[in-house]
């Protein structure tokens, strides 16, 4: 394996007893690239996101993330990414700044750094009269995009997002998706997952998973001429009945 | 240092946040030991009792008044049948009948024997054993008053005499019995489930991801969570030794210090013990409902309530792995008894064996990689 | 109608699906029981002791054998001074000291006079009692053997009958407030943290705006632990009975529907305490303090209310057990008919009441 990828996963599979969650998926993810994993409920993304992230050790194959091997290194993995759930993650009774608090502590972000980044992020997120409220105060569309803040306080180099916009307006959507092209700019790797198929559109590149296995990796525009289609939608329409 | 500070931190706000468990965490159980402790008794009064008096004579008077006259008994009503006084049983009206047959008086004077029957609402087994036992007391007494009366008649007999004297509680007060044993009570309930609901509660919540995805450590986290739990036990003990002996004016004897060193340990036997429930359940509702079921067969046969003498040989046996029962004796033995380091220190190797074996499950099955 | 039932069988599911929480829920009443039926007596077995003899003759030997072969008593170890015996105590091993004075065995010849200490371990006051009870009664049936034969004073002998359990077996007792506590148990605890975990993670809301009433899903949330609480019930009443042999000299009929009486006063009371709950910890802490160790110390289940002292007597009235424990020992022990326990039933119909108009009010509230 070289170092162009900062993520690469070879034959990745993760069974649980019979069944096969993740058949064999190969794939490889640049630095600073938006990757995105598309695919049905159930079509295995989130299971091979969680072994990714080292919360799950895959049944066999082989993965690096940031140079580290998901089998052995899931500790030293944890240390370079950031990660926000389709569960919702902060805590509803901890205030805006105890939560930015308490997870930039945990990464071990020093006490002027903490202040900095609070500051920061209140005034990008405009939640500055909010900052000493109970987040189970706030709307929904607010802590989502907390939430990926608080993912990527400690500057990780890869940020998995796991369907981090599920239930969520579409306006609040918009916005969140130019937090993660910002978050791109700077050179944070995002690997997201979604079942929202016009959000493929924004990533660099998809992989559409179906029933455990990657059916098709491309860019959107490849992908779409590939199956001629107008939309992903109907791209992902035409893989799943198998074209 | 500086994590497990930071989770020490939010730990204690959302602790202190949620209004309505501030009054349970520290008020109730304070008002539990003041309740709890005076209703935990097996002392017995005011014994109420019926009597079936046929014989109406000086004689059976005069037992009669042997009763009314003792502390225990109070005389309820006096009719001519025994089925009707049964009806004050049902009505839990009293407790006891004396039922004095014809010719009583006659009977003792000219045969030298006569009876009396007892009639004991037996419902509570252990209760009407007491109420037997105090009956029989003044009967006998009563005997030898009248036996001494006729004494130069008969042949001296051998007699042992028994003194008695009740150690360490001679006012057999149940008070000073019960306020230790209900303070342990209320200290391994409030470690046991807050450290039990505590880790799951997260799981339920989803943000247990959060943290399995951060570089935490084991270690940080566990200590991090059971913290809290630690010195809110610890002071909720120091808190009721305190009302203890100022309300309850219970003895201290031994030193309190050894019983710090014992609870610090006690407390991560406990925690530890509610962690690993945590670890094994998925919903704060199986955890408590399972952390429940343990601490009921711990305390019900830890010596609390009822002696662990009156268990049978097995059970006695099993409660010796039972930490209530191991931490409730050692309390009494310091407050009660003096009792030194030395006398509780194969109880202090007890918990650590049993803290460490908690501890280890509890990390072992805690796994921040499925 | 239909959708209400769909709600209940879904509901019946997601606790069937739990069998962690089943076994227990089942578990527990069955192990109660068997505690409190085999482990639990009022008989001292195995007390250790230390004898201290000063005196070391045939007769003492024989007293000694007499106390340590009735099966109550165990020696622990001979002790040789006074001063021995408050480091054995301290230990907290021993429970009792019998100290036999020098010449024990003469004087009692001599001058049909000898003496015996007992000094027990009162800091349990109620082992203290027994022990020295047990022992006394021992030594003076070894008396009365040997002053057989002798001529002497008249005597009142006394015949016992004990009423209602005649071998006064604690499991007797036990039974009705076990009963009461797993029908509590079951129905308010488990009620309340249920409605409490809807709402706090945020399903309550959802089930609010169903086509579904409140009162259709408060009933739809109740009726599966309602069957729970009574299978539960079922399993203790056949175990007391047949394992234990527990009488139900009164009429069955009357204490089932008793029981489903309190069944429904626990329930309604688990709504209460969910509807001024935010969460499931506060819902637990409320059933655990407010009614768990209540119920167990207060209610009459241990210990005898009326040694309590009188404020405390007073307080027991508010608990719900307290009525149903005096209803089911009446049924199944004196065989009371209902005219007995018409005030204990009526106590509980209004509690009942009480509690249901409560949680309308505090649940309108809410929803406003």
């Amino acid at each position: 394996m070289t170092n162009n990828y900062i993520i690469e996963a070879e034959n990745l599979t993760k069974k649980f007893g019979h069944f096969t969650a993740v058949d064999s998926i190969s794939f490889s993810v640049k630095p600073g690239e938006i990757f995105g994993f598309l695919g049905a409920n159930g079509a295995g993304k989130t299971t091979a996101m969680r072994m990714l992230c080292g919360l799950s050790i895959p049944s066999s194959g082989k993965a690096t993330v940031a140079g580290f091997d998901v089998f052995k290194q899931t500790e030293q993995i944890k240390k370079n990414i950031g990660y926000m759930s389709q569960k919702f993650s902060l805590y509803d009774d901890l205030t805006v700044t105890e939560n930015i608090n308490f997870y930039g502590g945990i990464y071990g972000l020093s006490k002027s750094k903490l202040k900095e980044k609070t500051e920061y992020l209140i005034d990008l997120l405009k939640i500055s009269d909010a900052r000493n409220k109970l987040l189970v105060s706030l709307p929904l569309g607010w802590k989502q995009k907390l939430a990926f803040s608080v993912a990527i306080i400690h500057e990780p180099k890869i940020v998995f997002l796991d369907e981090p916009t599920g239930g969520v307006d579409p306006i609040t959507r918009r916005q969140f998706w130019d937090m993660i092209y910002e978050a791109s700019h700077n050179g944070v790797t995002v690997f997201v997952t979604t079942h929202y198929m016009d959000e493929a559109e924004y990533c660099n590149r998809v992989s559409m998973m179906v029933d455990g296995r990657i059916a098709s990796l491309d860019t959107p525009d490849n992908l779409k001429k590939e199956y001629n289609a107008d939309n992903m939608h109907e791209v992902f329409v035409k893989i799943a009945r198998g074209k | 240092m500086r994590t497990i500070l930071i989770i020490l931190r939010k730990e204690f706000k959302q602790i202190f946040r949620n209004r309505a468990m501030i009054p349970l965490i520290f008020f109730l159980p304070v008002i539990q030991l003041l309740i709890l402790s005076n209703a935990a008794t097996y002392e017995i009064k005011n014994i109420k009792f019926n009597v079936v008096d046929y014989d109406q004579s000086h004689f059976s008077r005069e037992l009669i008044s042997k009763f009314t006259a003792s502390n225990y008994f109070v005389l309820n009503d006096v009719s001519f049948s025994v089925e009707n006084s049964e009806e004050s049983f049902k009505k839990n009206q009293s407790k006891l009948i004396i039922h004095i047959p014809k010719d009583f008086e006659k009977n003792f004077m000219s045969a030298g024997m006569s009876e009396v029957q007892l009639v004991i609402n037996a419902e509570d087994g252990s209760a009407a054993g007491i109420v037997n036992n105090y009956a029989n007391n003044i009967i006998h007494q009563f005997n030898i008053d009248m036996g001494i009366e006729s004494s130069a008649k008969f042949d001296p007999v051998p007699a042992i005499n028994i003194n008695y004297s009740n150690w360490y509680n001679p006012e057999l007060n149940y008070k000073t019995y019960m306020v230790p044993g209900i303070l342990v009570v209320l200290v391994t309930m409030i470690g046991a489930f807050l450290s039990g609901m505590n880790v799951v509660k997260e799981k339920e919540i989803g943000t247990i991801e959060q943290l399995n995805v951060t570089p935490i450590k084991k270690y940080q986290f566990i200590i991090g969570k059971l913290m809290p739990f630690w010195i809110i036990g610890i002071g909720e003990l120091a808190f009721g030794l305190l009302l203890g002996l100022i309300v309850f004016k219970i003895p201290l004897l031994g030193n309190p210090l050894i019983i710090f060193m014992l609870a610090s340990v006690y407390l991560v036997v406990v925690l530890g013990m509610g962690l690993l429930i945590s670890t094994l359940t998925d919903t704060q509702q199986q955890a408590m409902f399972i952390a429940w079921f343990i601490l009921v067969l711990f305390i019900l046969m830890g010596g609390v309530f009822t002696p662990i003498e009156s268990m049978p040989d097995w059970a006695q046996r099993i409660a010796y792995f039972n930490p209530i029962a191991q931490f409730n004796r050692a309390m009494r033995m310091i407050m009660l008894k003096g009792s030194g380091f030395n006398d509780v220190l194969p109880t202090l190797y007890f918990f650590i064996a049993y803290a460490s074996v908690m501890m280890s499950l509890a990390v072992w099955r805690y796994k921040k990689t499925e | 109608m239909k959708r209400f039932f769909a709600f209940v069988v879904k509901e019946f599911k997601h606790i069937l699906r739990d069998y962690r929480t089943l076994l227990i829920l089942f578990g527990m009443p069955i192990a109660q029981i068997l505690l409190f039926g085999f482990a639990i007596t009022n008989e001292i077995k195995d007390a250790k002791i230390a004898i201290l003899d000063f005196s070391k003759d045939n007769v003492t030997q024989e007293i000694s054998n007499k106390i340590l072969s009735s099966g109550y008593f165990l020696l622990y170890k001979n002790l040789n001074s006074i001063k021995d015996i408050e480091p054995a105590f301290k230990e907290g091993i021993i429970k009792e000291v019998i100290i036999f004075e020098q010449d024990f065995s003469k004087n009692l010849s001599k001058s049909n006079l000898a003496n015996v200490q007992i000094i027990a371990d009162a800091s349990d006051p109620n082992l203290a009692n027994m022990l020295i009870g047990y022992t006394s009664s021992i030594i003076l049936d070894y008396q009365k053997d040997l002053s057989s034969g002798k001529s002497l004073p008249p005597l009142i002998n006394t015949d016992i009958k004990m009423l209602y359990n005649p071998n006064l077996k604690s499991v007797f007792m036990f039974v009705p407030g076990l009963m009461a506590v797993i029908l509590l148990l079951v129905s308010a605890m488990m009620t309340s943290i249920s409605i409490a975990k809807e709402k706090e993670l945020g399903t309550m809301e959802i089930l609010l705006v169903s086509p579904l009433n409140p009162l259709q899903i408060i009933v739809g949330k109740v009726i599966p632990y309602f069957f729970i609480a009574l299978i539960n019930y079922i399993i203790v009443i056949v175990l007391a009975k047949f394992v234990f042999l527990v009488p139900i000299n009164g009429s069955f009929a009357l204490l089932v529907l008793e029981s489903i009486l309190f069944l429904i006063t626990s329930l309604s009371l688990g709504i209460l305490i969910s509807t001024i709950s935010n969460n499931q910890q506060t819902a637990l802490m409320i059933s655990l303090s407010a009614l768990m160790l209540p119920t167990i110390i207060l209610s009459g289940y241990i210990f005898p209310i009326e040694n309590m002292p009188l404020p405390l007597q007073i307080i027991s009235n508010v608990l719900p057990a307290k009525w149903f424990i005096i209803i089911v020992r009446g049924i199944m022990l004196k065989g009371v008919s209902f005219s007995y326990i018409v005030v204990e039933t009526l106590v509980l119909v209004g509690m009942t009441l009480f509690f249901i108009l409560l949680s309308v009010k505090k649940f309108k509230i809410r929803l406003e």
